[in-house]
């Protein structure tokens, strides 16, 4: 039975609303991150020169950069990175391949989903109790377990959801060779699913890359150049933190800078781990 | 349930000599928990010959053959009890090294399974686990084996490239290719040309009849022309049971049993 002529329009016009408030709502969203991209953009593109990475924190007034608080970031990153794929890969590992639906599987699964988005200044607490207070100083180590302990979690879960993914007939077809169930899993399976783990580990760096709070208890911030991990390290986030709420306007500069900074580093490690994993494809 | 009359199991199965006799499986019942997947199956497996398991969809086929390499040991809820001997040693039995057993016994399955690396590499991987062989040793290992499988004079050139950029009759030859590099005594093979064209299958046949040869091959199949092709021995299987187990000429000419029969002339199933 066809409908109304009348019906028709009524349609037509619910149809011309709703696609109406979609863009809308799509055009304010983007448009809030455009704004955001921008200000970083003008603002950080202005604080940007040599001295930045090549001078380290100044005293305000006087002339610096930001070179203590990038390497101390990347140190903090690296260390923090290796520590987080070394528990995330085995336990993602372990979730999926070995736990199966077990109880203490269940239960493992279940503490890393509250982990996932527990609060990270409660890391920060939790590190600092742990590694801070009892060690009577700040440094750069417990920084990068309080990262390490944000990142695990993404990874662990992406992990086993790769590897839960991976085709059967692969896990079987490397059993039938007579490989052990650890081999399969490192040599196959690992292989087959590591463009999956790095998309985690690429989500767990981003992360952890603005990651503020957990440091302002544990790596603290360094006014100095410093490689020393077991003392306090300058950090980008801290050194923004601190900086974009100071009275100083080249503070203030540098803080921008520094944002720009770290969004663009997210982004360049994104391209590059993405080109480095690239599938092979069917001729 | 079936409508009929209770058949005896033809009798062949005791004619074998037992010297030619590589794989001797008895009483063999499988559960998938609770669900009993074969029923006191007995059948023997002759060495360099290719024994065909036909029978409608869900009789217990590839449940068999799983149980032939212990697949079926990856999954807790999966067991089978009776006797299967491999040369003499009860594979079921415990203490078995299923890795060592799944080096003797190969298996093919039903979709081609290429590994994420070369074609070089998908071919030694089985063979790196148990051999510490010479670059040089490992690259004619490699050659003799696609040869075997038929795929050397189309991949010769492109060793280093991705076993997953073949085409699908091509990856199934590579699977063929990689599980007969280790030398394996057994090669068990799962509705292997089911996924595959025409042409494909015709070649991955050819291949079957030239490892006859060497080798003790089971092969599970739907296609009863491959059946008759391929097979020295025909096992016929139906909800569970071995209906009929014989030569294969015997068997598509003259078949014993009245279920056999019928699933042969297209009856049912």
């Amino acid at each position: 039975m066809a409908a109304s002529p009348a019906r028709i329009a009524s349609r037509r016009a619910a149809n011309a609303v709703f696609v109406f408030f979609c863009c809308l709502f799509t055009v304010l969203a983007l448009g809030a991150l455009a704004a955001i991209l921008w200000s970083l953009l003008s603002q950080g593109l202005a604080g940007l020169n040599l001295a930045v990475f090549t001078k380290s924190t100044p005293a305000p007034g006087s002339p610096g950069g930001l070179a203590n608080a990038i390497v101390g970031s990347i140190m903090l990153g690296i260390f923090a990175m290796a520590l987080a794929l070394m528990v995330g890969v085995m336990a993602g590992t372990w979730l999926a391949e070995y736990a199966g639906a077990s109880r203490y599987g269940s239960v493992v699964r279940f503490l890393n989903d509250v982990l996932l988005s527990a609060p990270s200044i409660l890391i920060g607490l939790f590190v600092y109790e742990l590694l801070v207070a009892p060690f009577g100083g700040f440094s750069g180590f417990a920084g990068a377990v309080a990262l390490a302990l944000i990142a695990a979690p993404v990874i662990t879960r992406t992990t086993e959801d790769v590897l839960a993914i991976q085709p059967t007939t692969l896990r079987e077809s490397a059993v039938a060779l007579g490989t052990p169930l650890w081999s399969v899993i490192r040599k196959i399976l690992w292989r087959s699913a590591s463009g999956g783990i790095l998309t985690g580990a690429l989500l767990a760096f981003a992360r952890i890359s603005g990651e503020t709070a957990p440091l302002l208890f544990t790596a603290l911030n360094n006014q100095f150049f410093s490689l020393d991990m077991s003392k306090p390290i300058a950090n980008l986030p801290v050194v923004i933190f601190q900086f974009a709420l100071s009275a100083y306007d080249d503070w203030r500069r540098l803080a921008w800078a520094g944002a720009l900074i770290v969004a663009a580093s997210v982004l360049a490690v994104t391209i590059i781990a993405r080109i480095l994993s690239r599938e092979p494809r069917r001729s | 349930m079936s409508g009929f009359a209770p058949e005896p199991i033809d009798t062949s199965v005791a004619r074998m000599e037992a010297d030619k006799v590589k794989l001797d499986v008895r009483d063999l019942d499988f559960f998938y928990g609770a669900n009993q997947a074969l029923k006191s199956v007995t059948i023997p497996f002759a060495a360099n010959a290719v024994t065909a398991l036909i029978g409608p969809s869900g009789c217990g086929k590839s449940t068999l053959l799983r149980a032939l390499n212990r697949m079926y040991a990856l999954y807790p809820g999966q067991r089978a009890t009776g006797t299967i001997m491999l040369d003499g040693e009860d594979i079921l039995g415990r203490g078995v090294n299923l890795p060592m057993l799944r080096a003797r016994i190969g298996m093919v399955f039903q979709k081609p399974t290429p590994f994420p690396m070369s074609i070089h590499d998908n071919v030694a991987f089985g063979v790196r686990l148990y051999e510490n062989l010479s670059k040089a040793d490992m690259d004619a290992r490699v050659e003799d084996s696609l040869r075997r499988a038929a795929l050397w004079d189309e991949v010769k050139d492109q060793l280093s490239s991705s076993g997953l950029g073949l085409s699908g009759g091509q990856q199934q030859r590579l699977c063929v290719a990689r599980c007969i590099a280790v030398r394996p005594e057994v090669l068990l093979l799962d509705e292997p040309t089911s996924a595959l064209d025409p042409i494909s299958s015709a070649k991955l046949e050819e291949t079957v009849t030239q490892l006859k040869a060497d080798y003790t091959i089971v092969i599970v199949t739907h296609n009863l022309g491959q059946a008759a092709r391929l097979s020295n021995f025909t096992g016929f299987m139906y909800l569970g049971e071995l209906v009929e187990f014989g030569e294969t000429a015997g068997m598509f000419t003259k078949p014993a049993t009245r279920r056999a029969s019928d699933y042969i002339t297209g009856r049912f199933g």
